[in-house]
C-alpha cells in the first residue's frame, strides 16, 4: 500500500517535472493506445514535429469518451478528443465544448461538413463470414433473415458497432425496421455487451456470421494471412462509421491542437491508422491502400444519418429493436 | 468496536457516496420503463443461480469433506480458478464445451439427440453456477470442517444412524452457513451484467446493471443512473436483512479436533459422492482447461507490455487482499461479538454497488484535486479490496461467531489481554478462512476489469485490460496467452496465500 502511493506521488512529481515542454492531452479510446495500437506511432509522429509532450488518456469506447467530457465539463485539462463518431457527434456538439476545427480533404464516400469535427478514418458495417463454411452468403437483411443462418450482434446500449447496426436497419427500411428485426429474431444467437465477445465468440465457431466491418477481413488476410474470412454484401447498401477528432474550446494548447489534428490528416498519419486501427484513412494516402484491400466488398450504397438525425432517431430505434426481439 | 464502526462507516461513505454524487448532479429523476423489465429478469437470474449453486454445494462439500482421494486438494485449490478468469476468457471456455461446436453437442448429435442451446435464462444460470458453486462450496467445507471431529466419533460410537447425525451435526451447521453463502451469491449475481447479456439470448437478458451503464454512457443520465443504483443498494440492505433473520449460529460448543476427518460411509453413500465430485470436477475444470488450453500456442509470442502489466497486477492483488483481510477481519470480529447490523450490511454493501457507479462516483470526487489516470493502480486496488470485502466477511463471520461463543468467558475468566487473544486463540483458529479468502481476494482482484478501465491512461494497463484490448485488435491468440498467464500467475498467489493459511492453522 505505501509503496503504491509512493509510487503515485513519483509518478505526479515527474508529470508536473515534464510540464516545462507544452502537453497536448489527447482524450481516445482503450484501443488507440496499446503498443500495436495507432497510439505509439501516432504520438512518436507528431513529437518528432511539435516539440512538445503529446499525452494519451483512454475511455472504454465513443461513448465512455463522450460521458467522460461530459463529467469533466469544461473545466477538463483535455485538449483533443480522439474517437467519437457521427452517431455521438450531434449530441457532443450540444455540449458546447468543442471549438471549430479546420476542415481538410478526405475520400469519404459521403459528403462531410461538420465545423467542429475533423474524420480521421472510417468503415462500413458488414456481416462477417467464414468463406469455407458459407458459401453462398445472404445479400440482404431479408434473405438473412429467411434464412436458418445463426448470426451474433452486439447490444446498441452498449456497444457502437450495436447500434450501427439498429441504424443500418432503421436507414434501409425506414419504418419496416420492426418487421425486419422480428424476421432476424431467430437467426440471433445472442447479443453481447461489446464487439469483443461477439467477434471472439464468432471465431470460436458459435455462430455462421458476425456483425463487424467490411475491413476485419483485411486483418485476417494481411497480418495472420488467412483468407477464410468474407464480408457479405447486402443489396440495401452498408451503413458508415466514420471516427472524426475535435478540439476542446477551453484548450489551454489550441495552436497545438490545430497542428496535431493537422498532422492526423497527413499521409504519415493516415497510413498508421489503416493497419493499426484497420478501418479506411479519412483521405487515401498518395502510397495508396496496403495490398490486400482490394480484395474487400465495395457497397454500392452508403447509408449514413445525419448527426441530428442520427441522435433524434436514436432512443425510438432501440426502442423498437428492443422490442422486437423481446417478443 | 470503534474501529470497526469507523471503518463500517467509511465503506458505506464511499459506496453509498458515489451514488450520491452522481444525484447530486442530475437534472432528471425518471427510470425507463425497460427498467421494470429489468429489475424482474435480474432477480430471477440472481434467485435461481444463489438457489442453485447453494444447494449443489451441499452434497458436493460433503463428499469433499469425507472423502480422501488422489488430486483432492488440487481439486479444492482448482476450484477458486474461475474466479480469476477475466469473463470473457471464461465465457470461452464455457462455450468450447458447451457451445455449438463442443463436445456436448457432439455426443448429442452422434446420439441423434437435438443440440443443446447454451443460450437463454438457463444459460445465465449456468455461467453463473460456475463462477460460483466453487465459492459456495469452499465456504461449506469451512463449515463441515469447523465441525469438531470428536463430535462425529461420539455420534458413531452412539450407532446414530446417518440421518440422525445429519439432523443432529450437520444440519445445524448447514443452517447457519447457508442463507449467507445464497446471500453473497444472489449478491454476486445481481450486479453482473456481462454474462447476463451474452448469453441471455437477447435484450430479454437485461438487468439493472445495464440500464445503469446505458443512462451513464449513451443518455449520460446521471438521476437515472442514481435510482438505479440505488435501487440495487435497497435491493442488497433488504436481502442481507432477510439472510440474517434466518441464519442461525450453529451450537455445537467448543471442540478439541478440528482437523480429523469426518466418517466417510460406505456403500451407495460413497458412489454417490463419487459421481458428485467426478460430475463437478468435470463442469468446473472442462470449461477452464478449454480456455487455458488455448493460451498455450501463443505463448511464444506475448507482446511487449505483458510483464509490466503482470507486475502490476500481481501488486494491485496483493495489496487488495492485505487491504481487505485486516478489514474484513476487524468487521467479522465485531459482527461476532454481538449484534451488529449495521457492520454486516456495510460489509455486505460493496456486492450491490454498481461497478460503473463507484468508479464515476470516484472520478467525481477525485478530479478537483488529481488527474484521474496518475491514481488508476490504487484506486483500483482500493476498489478490488472493497469488492472482495463480502466475500471474506460471510468466510470469517460464522468462524467468528463460534470463536466468541467458545471461547470468550474462558478468555475473560482467563484476563487475557485483547492482543494476547487475538494471537493466541482467534488468529489461529480464523487462520484457514482468512488466508483462504486473502487467496480469494487476490484472484478476484486479478481477475477484474471494472474500475481500471474507467481511469487508465497510456501507462498502467493491468493483464485483463491488455487480455481486451488484445481481442479487441483481433489479436486472439495473443489475448488467450495472455488470460493463460493471468490465470496461473493468479492461481499461484492464491495456492500460497492457501497453504500459508493451512500451516498457520496449527495452533
Amino acid at each position: 500500500m505505501k509503496t503504491t502511493l509512493l509510487a503515485a506521488g513519483l509518478f505526479a512529481l515527474a508529470t508536473s517535472a515534464m510540464a516545462e515542454t507544452p502537453v497536448l492531452t489527447v482524450l481516445t479510446y482503450d484501443s488507440f493506445i496499446p503498443e500495436w495500437g495507432p497510439g505509439p506511432l501516432i504520438e512518436a509522429g507528431f513529437e518528432a514535429t511539435c516539440a512538445c509532450d503529446l499525452q494519451f488518456v483512454a475511455a472504454g469506447d465513443g461513448a465512455a469518451i463522450l460521458a467522460r467530457l461530459k463529467l469533466e465539463g469544461a473545466g477538463t485539462d483535455v485538449d483533443v478528443v480522439l474517437g467519437l463518431d457521427t452517431s455521438l457527434t450531434a449530441d457532443a456538439t450540444a455540449t458546447g465544448l468543442f471549438a471549430p476545427v479546420q476542415p481538410a480533404p478526405n475520400s469519404l464516400p459521403v459528403a462531410f461538413a461538420d465545423p467542429n469535427f475533423l474524420p480521421f478514418d472510417w468503415g462500413w458495417f458488414a456481416m462477417v463470414y467464414d468463406n469455407t463454411k458459407l458459401t453462398t452468403p445472404p445479400t440482404s437483411f431479408e434473405e438473412l433473415a429467411a434464412s436458418d443462418l445463426k448470426i451474433l450482434i452486439q447490444d446498441p446500449r452498449s456497444s457502437t458497432p450495436g447500434l450501427g447496426l439498429v441504424m443500418w436497419v432503421k436507414a434501409a427500411y425506414g419504418e419496416r425496421a420492426p418487421e425486419i428485426w422480428e424476421a432476424l429474431a431467430d437467426n440471433i444467437v445472442t447479443v453481447t455487451p461489446g464487439w469483443t465477445e461477439a467477434y471472439s465468440m464468432f471465431l470460436s465457431g458459435e455462430a455462421d456470421m458476425v456483425l463487424s466491418y467490411t475491413t476485419s477481413p483485411a486483418y485476417h488476410l494481411i497480418a495472420e494471412a488467412d483468407v477464410s474470412k468474407s464480408a457479405a454484401l447486402f443489396s440495401e447498401g452498408h451503413y458508415l462509421q466514420i471516427e472524426v477528432a475535435g478540439k476542446l474550446a477551453a484548450s489551454d494548447a489550441p495552436a497545438l491542437a490545430d497542428a496535431f489534428l493537422t498532422y492526423l490528416a497527413s499521409d504519415a498519419a493516415q497510413g498508421v491508422l489503416i493497419t493499426t486501427n484497420w478501418m479506411y484513412p479519412a483521405k487515401t494516402p498518395q502510397a495508396g491502400l496496403p495490398a490486400g484491400f482490394e480484395t474487400l466488398i465495395q457497397p454500392a450504397t452508403s447509408l449514413l444519418f445525419a448527426p441530428a438525425e442520427a441522435e433524434s432517431l436514436r432512443a425510438g430505434a432501440i426502442a423498437e429493436w428492443q422490442a422486437a426481439l423481446s417478443k | 468496536m470503534t474501529v470497526a464502526r469507523a471503518l463500517a462507516l467509511g465503506i458505506a461513505a464511499l459506496i453509498l457516496g458515489s451514488a450520491l454524487l452522481l444525484a447530486q448532479r442530475a437534472e432528471t429523476w425518471a427510470l425507463a420503463p425497460a427498467d421494470l423489465g429489468a429489475l424482474r429478469f435480474t432477480l430471477t437470474q440472481a434467485g435461481l443461480s444463489a438457489a442453485i449453486s447453494a444447494l449443489l454445494a451441499v452434497p458436493l462439500a460433503r463428499a469433499l469433506h469425507r472423502r480422501r482421494f488422489a488430486g483432492r486438494g488440487a481439486l479444492i485449490s482448482l476450484m477458486a480458478a474461475p474466479f480469476a478468469l477475466p469473463f470473457v476468457v471464461a465465457v470461452l471456455g464455457l462455450l468450447t464445451i458447451f457451445g455449438r461446436s463442443g463436445p456436448v453437442n457432439m455426443i448429442l448429435a452422434a446420439l441423434g439427440l437435438p443440440a443443446f442451446s447454451i443460450y437463454g435464462l438457463h444459460g445465465v444460470v449456468m455461467a453463473n453456477v460456475f463462477f460460483n458453486l466453487p465459492l459456495a462450496t469452499r465456504i461449506l467445507l469451512h463449515g463441515w470442517q469447523g465441525i469438531p471431529a470428536e463430535r462425529f466419533r461420539l455420534a458413531q460410537s452412539l450407532s446414530m444412524p446417518p440421518a440422525a447425525q445429519f439432523r443432529h451435526l450437520e444440519l445445524p451447521m448447514l443452517l447457519a452457513q447457508l442463507p449467507g453463502i445464497a446471500l453473497v451469491v444472489f449478491l454476486v449475481c445481481l450486479t453482473s451484467f456481462a454474462i447476463s447479456l451474452t448469453l441471455g439470448g437477447g435484450p430479454k437478458a437485461s438487468t439493472l446493471e445495464l440500464s445503469i451503464y446505458q443512462a451513464l454512457r449513451f443518455d449520460f443520465d446521471l438521476g437515472r443512473a442514481a435510482l438505479l443504483a440505488s435501487l440495487q443498494f435497497v435491493l442488497c440492505a433488504l436481502v442481507t436483512l432477510a439472510a440474517m433473520r434466518v441464519s442461525l449460529p450453529a451450537g455445537f460448543g467448543a471442540g478439541l479436533d478440528l482437523r480429523g476427518a469426518a466418517p466417510a460411509p460406505k456403500g451407495w453413500r460413497r458412489g454417490l459422492d463419487i459421481v458428485w465430485i467426478l460430475l463437478a470436477a468435470a463442469y468446473l475444470l472442462a470449461p477452464l482447461l478449454a480456455a487455458l488450453i488455448k493460451g498455450v500456442p501463443g505463448l511464444s509470442d506475448l507482446p511487449p507490455g505483458t510483464l509490466p502489466a503482470l507486475a502490476r497486477s500481481v501488486a494491485v492483488a496483493l495489496g487488495s487482499a492485505l487491504l481487505c483481510a485486516c478489514t474484513a477481519l476487524v468487521l467479522a470480529l465485531a459482527a461476532a461479538r454481538g449484534p451488529a447490523r449495521g457492520v454486516e450490511l456495510a460489509a455486505m454493501l460493496p456486492l450491490s454497488a454498481s461497478g460503473l457507479v463507484l468508479g464515476a462516483g470516484l472520478f467525481i470526487a477525485i478530479r478537483p484535486f488529481a488527474p484521474p489516470e496518475t491514481l488508476a493502480l490504487p484506486i483500483t486496488l482500493l476498489v478490488n479490496a472493497l469488492l472482495a470485502l463480502p466475500f471474506l466477511f460471510r468466510l470469517l463471520l460464522p468462524p467468528a461467531r463460534q470463536i466468541h461463543q467458545d471461547y470468550s468467558r474462558l478468555t475473560d475468566s482467563l484476563g487475557l489481554s485483547p492482543t494476547t487473544r487475538l494471537r493466541r486463540i482467534t488468529l489461529p483458529l480464523l487462520a484457514r478462512p482468512l488466508f483462504y479468502g486473502a487467496g480469494l481476494a487476490a484472484a478476484l482482484s486479478m481477475g477484474d476489469l471494472g474500475v481500471i478501465t474507467l481511469f487508465a491512461g497510456s501507462q498502467g494497463a493491468t493483464l485483463p485490460l491488455l487480455v481486451q484490448q488484445l481481442i479487441g485488435a483481433y489479436r486472439i491468440e495473443q489475448a488467450a496467452a495472455v488470460a493463460l498467464i493471468l490465470v496461473t500467475a493468479s492461481f499461484t498467489l492464491f495456492t500460497l496465500l492457501d497453504r500459508l493459511g493451512n500451516r498457520h492453522a496449527d495452533p
